[in-house]
């Protein structure tokens, strides 16, 4: 009985240990990614003003401090300014293919991406030294396998159905803007798009959504992407809507094509 | 005679000596109703409610009414450990974890859309060929109470599982008894049984979806049936159709199989679509808590057009008295419906007050006999539409990229100048078929076909048109406005009533003014007497026109007979291609 004894006190012992050391690796990885200006080369970020020069600063001028009067949404060529907006507005950006702005609209549509990875990440350092702001979440940020799905629903009805639709589809608001369907941003443009807030969604900072619950809404978007209908064809998800639609087009169409050949059929 | 035959035989005197029903089912049964693919609308609304009765019941079996707080741990894992009402966990339980439950639930929500649906084109043949005149005026009230109730079992249905957009349509509808003026506060709470939501209101909707209404639903339905029986069905004009009898085939057994095959068709179609299509996903909308809403939040599409009158209506409010009238909602969700519903309803006697037309009417008007009507049909129709896109707007946005204001500015302009529109352009398209049906009596069917005479002049030749044809145009009803009414009778004595009655008779103008009349007997005699010399005239110049080129789009000539079938043309023409094609070949 004594050794089982021993064992648990080491047992205990190790595993304080393991949590410690976990707990400081965590940490000094979540402050390297929080703080991507230090970690960042020399070379990468020389990189990233040289793209930055080239592709985007005809809007947002040669030090990214934007270009006043009218902007690109009311017919004018200004974007707002950089300063400030951090590495996860950049990536988040310029990985949809939002960035570079083509022309106008009434918000920066989703287009093809423009740039590699390593480009974006070059971009994204390049604006994150200019001045402290929202980072690109970490790997350890990213990673919801552990996360809880029903608790993601549940923040995610609370905070994101009312612009994106239960099912993540996407939806309108007014004056032509709109939210898109979330189904095919990236987990790290999703946690991008809650940190940074673009155009008329709310900033879901850390304080509002702790790193847990936005973890947990990841997962339950993943959920809505990948788990299997158990009623059928969805109709796109779009709510009674398409429901009714279909009642017409398809349902009562049928009926009276039937009842048409039922009548053509007592001579 | 067979074994069988005989003990059927031996059944039936059975029965018959103990409810002497032979006679009556030998009369029932062989009572003849008209045909016609459009009488069997009215069936679809029948058979689907029948499917929605059987699929509810089995639901009845699991779900259970009540808005107690519950822990979910049933099967669907994103949901596990939420907390949400006894009422939405058991039809989360239905859905996953009730063998064919989902199945039953999506029959059942597909055959209420579909039974709505098929009332209202129901309703849309009976007002479109005047089905509703004398002596039918109660049984298409029956219908508008018919159809009223559908709409409210079809809400509290959708209100029953307290989903997510279950509450958000409560909310709006307890927004709408709020803004009725003096009582609203009291109605809620009434409703409610308190605060909203309270933990009233599904147990009392589901007495109301369950029982009320389909019990009532149910009575009318007999009574509309026993009418349509006693009354006997109206029927199309045609040869030898009066208003004075039934031309059709008889109950048994022409009409029982086709009913019986038709409400399988019904019932089959429907369960397939619930098989493969998804509708209502409750899980995915999750549980109802008043702090959250979806994009795409909408009713069932009956509701629809007026969800849209609420999303129009600009946003006006008066405070009297400390007490603010909330116009923006009391007039589209209150006051519109009223008025649609009150003036669908009184349409009949409306119509009959107009036309002072007081005879009893068993055949059917083709629409564009009755040109006024058909035009405030499709004006009505027009209004609905517009609401109903209204009702939809966010989702039209989405898919036609287009600003949500810039559609809502142009439905609340749209639904007072589309409407006249639409009921103008209608009565014209009436009037013009009507010319055409005269131009047909007068000058028989054209044929398509131009000859060319021996002198070079091409005539069109015109055929006489079918007896069918003839007896369905020449029924089109003699209509007279009503003449201006004497200001004042022989004696001197002014006519109290003249005012109401000029009113009367201008409206009746307005009714029939336009109307094209049909050519007088004489004209009809002298018609068929210039086309039966026209053919007469034709054969034989046909017969010399032998050489005329037979391929030639609306030139026919072959061996001398005339042919109009376009069977026979396009007989006639393969054949002469034939030829060419073989003589080409022995050419080269
Ligand atoms: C044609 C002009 C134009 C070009 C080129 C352009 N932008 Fe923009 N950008 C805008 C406008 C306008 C906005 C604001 C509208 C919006 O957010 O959709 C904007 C917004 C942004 C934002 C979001 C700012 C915030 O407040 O979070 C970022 C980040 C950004 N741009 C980065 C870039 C980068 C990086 C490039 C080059 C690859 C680029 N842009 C090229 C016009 C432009
Ligand atoms: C007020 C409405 C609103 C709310 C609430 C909102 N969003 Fe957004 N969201 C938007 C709009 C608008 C855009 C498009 C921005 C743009 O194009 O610049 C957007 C874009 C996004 C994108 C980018 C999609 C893509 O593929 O490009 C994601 C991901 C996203 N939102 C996730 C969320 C999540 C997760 C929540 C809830 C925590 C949320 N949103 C809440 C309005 C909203
Ligand atoms: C529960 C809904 C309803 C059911 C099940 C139903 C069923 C039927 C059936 C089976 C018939 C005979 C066949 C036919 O003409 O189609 C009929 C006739 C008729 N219905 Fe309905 N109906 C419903 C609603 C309505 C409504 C909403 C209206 C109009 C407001 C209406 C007005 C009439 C009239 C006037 C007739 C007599 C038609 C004629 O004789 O030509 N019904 N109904």
């Amino acid at each position: 009985m004594r050794r089982s004894r021993w064992a648990a006190l080491i047992a205990v012992v190790a595993a304080l240990v393991a949590v410690g050391v976990a707990y400081a690796v965590l940490n000094a990885q979540s402050k390297a990614a929080a703080a991507p200006a230090e970690s960042a080369t020399s070379a990468q970020l020389e990189e990233g003003r040289k793209l930055f020069l080239e592709g985007c600063s005809s809007c947002h001028g040669l030090n990214a401090e934007g270009i006043d009067g009218a902007t690109v949404n009311n017919g004018g060529n200004g974007g707002p300014s950089l300063i400030g907006v951090g590495s996860a507005s950049v990536h988040f950006q310029v990985s949809t293919g939002r960035m570079p702005l083509a022309g106008p609209a009434a918000q920066a549509p989703v287009k093809t991406v423009e740039y590699t990875a390593e480009e974006t990440e070059a971009l994204a350092a390049y604006i994150a030294s200019l001045a402290p702001g929202p980072a690109s979440p970490s790997e350890e940020e990213l990673d919801f396998s552990e996360a809880d799905v029903a608790e993601g629903g549940e923040l995610f009805r609370t905070n994101c159905s009312q612009c994106h639709n239960f099912a993540g589809r996407g939806g309108a608001l007014s004056d032509g803007a709109y939210a898109p369907s979330i189904l095919d941003a990236t987990p790290q443009q999703i946690y991008e798009a809650m940190l940074t807030g673009p155009q008329q969604m709310p900033v879901f900072s850390n304080e509002s959504l702790t790193v847990e619950e936005k973890q947990a809404i990841l997962a339950y978007v993943d959920d809505l992407r990948t788990a299997p209908n158990p009623a059928g064809q969805d109709l796109g998800s779009l709510g009674p809507v398409g429901d009714g639609l279909f009642a017409w087009l398809v349902g009562i169409v049928l009926f009276v094509a039937v009842a048409v050949w039922i009548g053509a059929r007592v001579r | 005679m067979s074994a069988t035959v005989n003990a059927g035989k031996k059944a039936a005197t059975y029965v018959d000596d103990r409810f002497a029903s032979a006679n009556f089912f030998k009369r029932s049964l062989g009572k003849v109703f008209p045909d016609h693919w459009s009488f069997m609308l009215g069936e679809i609304a029948l058979y689907s409610f029948i499917v929605i009765l059987l699929s509810g019941t089995f639901l009845t079996f699991w779900f259970k009414p009540s808005m107690v707080e519950v822990i979910y741990d049933g099967s669907y894992a994103p949901l596990k450990g939420v907390e949400m009402s006894e009422a939405y966990a058991s039809t989360l339980d239905i859905s996953f974890d009730i063998r064919g439950g989902l199945l039953m639930r999506q029959i059942h929500h597909w055959a209420a859309l579909f039974f709505v649906a098929a009332i209202s084109v129901h309703l849309l043949r009976v007002f479109f060929t005047g089905a509703f005149r004398k002596p039918r005026e109660f049984n298409w009230l029956i219908g508008v109470g018919l159809l009223t109730l559908a709409l409210v079992a079809g809400f509290a249905g959708y209100s029953l599982p307290d989903d997510l957009l279950s509450g958000t349509g409560l909310r709006i509808a307890q927004g709408i008894m709020l803004s009725i003026p003096l009582v609203g506060t009291y109605l809620s709470w009434f409703v409610f049984g308190g605060e909203f939501p309270g933990t009233d209101i599904i147990s009392r909707l589901y007495a109301v979806h369950i029982l009320l209404v389909p019990g009532i639903i149910l009575a009318l339905v007999t009574a509309h049936l026993i009418m349509v029986w006693y009354q006997k069905h109206t029927q199309y004009p045609g040869p030898g159709r009066t208003n004075e009898n039934v031309v059709g085939y008889r109950l048994m057994p022409i009409y029982m199989a086709k009913a019986g095959g038709f409400f399988f068709a019904v019932f089959g179609i429907t369960t397939l679509v619930a098989g493969l299509v998804t509708i209502n996903p409750i899980w995915a909308y999750g549980p109802y808590t008043p702090d959250q809403v979806t994009a795409g939040s909408q009713p069932d599409w009956y509701i629809g057009w007026l969800e849209g009158a609420l999303r129009l209506m600009p946003n006006v409010e008066t405070v009297i008295f400390g007490f603010t009238i909330s116009w923006n909602i009391f007039i589209p969700a209150a006051v519109v419906p009223g008025l649609v519903f009150t003036a669908m309803a009184l349409y009949p006697w409306f119509e009959s007050w107009v036309t002072g037309d007081t005879k009893e009417h068993h055949i059917l008007d083709r629409p564009r006999n009755n040109p006024t009507r058909t035009g405030i049909g499709v004006m009505a129709l027009t209004f609905y539409i517009l609401l109903w896109i209204g009702g939809g707007n966010d989702l039209i946005a989405r898919f036609f990229d287009v600003s949500v204001n810039a559609i809502t500015w142009f439905l609340r302009i749209g639904i007072f100048v589309l409407p006249p529109i639409a009921f103008v352009i209608t009565k014209r398209i009436c009037l013009s078929l009507q010319r055409r049906d005269r131009e047909k009596l007068l000058h028989g069917r054209e044929t398509g076909q131009i000859l060319r005479l021996p002198h070079g002049e091409f005539i069109e030749i015109h055929g006489p048109i079918s007896v069918e044809e003839r007896a369905v145009l020449l029924s089109k009803p003699e209509v007279e406005p009503l003449a201006l009414p004497p200001t004042e009778d022989a004696n001197g004595v002014k006519n109290k009533k003249a005012g109401r009655n000029r009113l009367r008779s201008r409206l009746s103008n307005w009714f029939y003014g336009d109307n094209i009349p049909l050519p007088t007997p004489e004209e009809l005699a002298a018609a068929d007497a210039h086309l039966a010399h026209e053919i007469e005239q034709t054969t034989p110049v046909l017969d010399e026109a032998t050489a005329l080129r037979v391929g030639t789009p609306g030139v026919i000539a072959d061996e001398g007979v005339l042919h109009d079938d376009p069977k026979l043309v396009a007989a006639a023409r393969d054949a002469a291609r034939t030829i060419e094609a073989e003589r080409g070949e022995n050419k080269s």
